[in-house]
């Protein structure tokens, strides 16, 4: 008989610390060695994580209310502005919206110290921020001007929603021309001269559960070094078989919506980033449970590097034209060797996310369920996976 | 005690001073010249190592007489505490000086491969590589 585990069997034995963990790094070692349907039987939970640049990362943040009162319609946080249409005294900060007067890409290319992704990051450290506001006013609301300090203490509510994280996998980026070019993959050095790839590879949450079979709304994951949860589908959730001529590889280009408490966080997992001449972003640590409820899952999950690939693309023309040319397919245990093969030129390649962040994150969250401190949660609803044939809208100009 | 490089630019108005001179007699600085294009009245650069201890009141003198003085990068800092081991910085990075120690893929700093080129400084998007002075 296969096993067949429950949230709640699992949960049971969390809770009286007997639970079996294992990060994604440590399972694929246990399935070479017993198989899929011994490693199955033996572990309860894997624990993945990932730790890199997130752009479509931000947080509502509920100020309080002044005295007298004031309907807050523009927003500046250490001069970064954030989205103050949403009632009185709340805001939303992205984390790419750079400082008000930065000279952006006028220098080229463009440093992009500081931006919303560093407010996040300042107020996650306890650091003071200033707050300014301005508003037209109301019979209810009559205050106009606000300048004051404030601290991640200081306000009511601080919430990361982040509308598009922890993408499942992505392009390894390259630069078929002959100039330097600046990109949110990094600096792409001309003729080939590098290849930078953005995912922990066999350690990355959404490569372990490609299938979505147990990810969904509600699943409670590490977020940025507290608890979080799965909110929704990231937006540009496109799961689909990566597939190089004819042979199916495995499915790619699924993404998560998550949410979570800034007040438990850490900074060492919230970080502004600077990527030169693009722009601001938040470096984001998420870290997700995989609870072995099958064979199926386990198979799933103890995928290796030699067995999970990056799409490679030129980011010269490819991407920015969206041509959709690929140049072929890496896996990630050459990417991660240092150097890959391309054309018939050795091209040397590294990392945009951080592996040992990573291998630190599911650490932490398995010392986190070993301890009976983190249950597994069973998803309200799964997320459409692969086989729901989600197609990909491109903005049409021409209307 | 270490000397510190510094480039100064004149302006027509100001390559006749004699700031050598100064710098020694005044500041007790030790001047060496490593690379001089001056021509009475037009516009020139200097670039001088300095050593001694009044070597900022030497900068402040310069910087009164309306000279214009940049300090050449002596070195640049890894700051640990700021550094993800993202590994972007190590293949733009052309001494290996910053690389990637495999398997666990932590990223190390050289610094005695160091060319204080500053590729990684511009790169990094943690700004964990500075300039040092
Ligand atoms: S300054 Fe240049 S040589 Fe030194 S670590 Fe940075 S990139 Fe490498
Ligand atoms: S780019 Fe910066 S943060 Fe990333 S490994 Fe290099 S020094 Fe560390």
């Amino acid at each position: 008989m296969s096993i067949e585990r429950t949230y709640a069997e699992i949960n049971e034995r969390i809770k009286s610390g007997q639970a079996v963990v294992l990060t994604a790094d440590e399972v694929v070692s246990l399935v070479e060695e017993k198989g899929v349907a011994q490693a199955a039987k033996e572990v309860d939970v894997v624990t993945t994580g990932t730790f890199g640049p997130m752009c479509s990362s931000g947080a509502f943040l509920n100020f309080g209310h002044p005295q007298p009162r004031m309907r807050m319609s523009k927003v500046w946080l250490n001069d970064v502005s954030a989205y103050a249409g949403v009632a009185a005294a709340d805001a939303y900060i992205g984390a790419t919206e750079p400082t008000e007067d930065d000279p952006l890409n006028k220098e080229y290319p463009g440093e992009f110290r500081y931006g919303g992704g560093h407010v996040i990051e300042d107020l996650v450290a306890g650091r003071k921020v200033k707050l300014r506001a301005q508003s037209y006013g109301t019979d209810c609301y009559p205050r106009r001007e606000l300048e004051t300090d404030i601290s991640l203490d200081d306000i009511n509510e601080a919430f990361l929603f982040n509308p598009r994280n922890a993408y499942q996998n992505y392009n390894c980026a390259v630069n078929v021309s002959d100039k330097t070019i600046y990109t949110y993959m990094g600096m792409l050095q001309s003729n080939l001269g590098n290849a930078h790839y953005s995912t922990s590879g066999q350690l990355s949450p959404l490569l372990k559960d490609p299938n979505f079979l147990t990810i969904g709304i509600g699943t409670r994951i590490f977020l940025g070094g507290g608890v979080g949860y799965v909110a929704w589908n990231g937006t540009q959730h496109f799961p689909a078989m990566l597939n190089a001529s004819g042979v199916d590889l495995h499915p790619s280009g699924g993404t998560l919506s998550v949410v979570g408490d800034m007040k438990q966080m850490d900074a060492r997992y919230i970080r502004g980033a600077s990527m030169l001449g693009y722009g601001c972003s938040l470096s984001v640590g998420i870290g997700i449970p995989i609870p072995i409820l099958n064979e199926e899952v386990m198979r799933w999950v103890s995928r290796s590097d030699k067995e999970l690939y990056a799409p490679v693309m030129d980011y010269s023309d490819a991407y920015p034209n969206r041509t959709g040319e690929l140049l072929g397919y890496a896996s990630y245990a050459d990417l991660k060797s240092g150097e890959i093969t391309l054309q018939g030129k050795r091209v040397k390649t590294a990392p945009m996310s951080s592996n040992p962040m990573a291998v630190e994150i599911a650490n932490t969250l398995k010392e986190w369920i070993k301890k009976g401190e983190f249950e597994v949660s069973q998803p309200a609803q799964l997320l459409p996976s692969a086989k729901d044939n989600i197609v990909a809208k491109a903005l049409n100009t021409d209307k | 005690m270490s000397s510190k490089k510094i480039i100064l630019r004149f302006t027509a108005a100001t390559s006749d001073k004699p700031i050598i001179y100064n710098l020694v007699k005044d500041y007790d600085l030790m001047v060496n010249i490593i690379k001089a294009h001056i021509n009475p009245e037009k516009e020139g650069t200097l670039v001088l190592e300095l050593t001694g201890e009044r070597y900022q009141e030497g900068i402040n003198f310069l910087e009164e007489q309306n000279i214009k003085v940049q300090k050449l990068a002596e070195q640049v800092n890894y700051n640990q505490d700021r550094c993800t081991s993202c590994g972007t910085c190590t293949d733009a990075c052309p001494t290996g000086a910053l690389h990637l120690e495999r398997p666990a893929m932590q990223v190390q700093f050289d610094s005695d491969k160091c060319i204080v080129c500053q590729m990684c400084v511009k790169v990094c998007p943690m700004k964990a590589m500075e300039v040092c002075f």
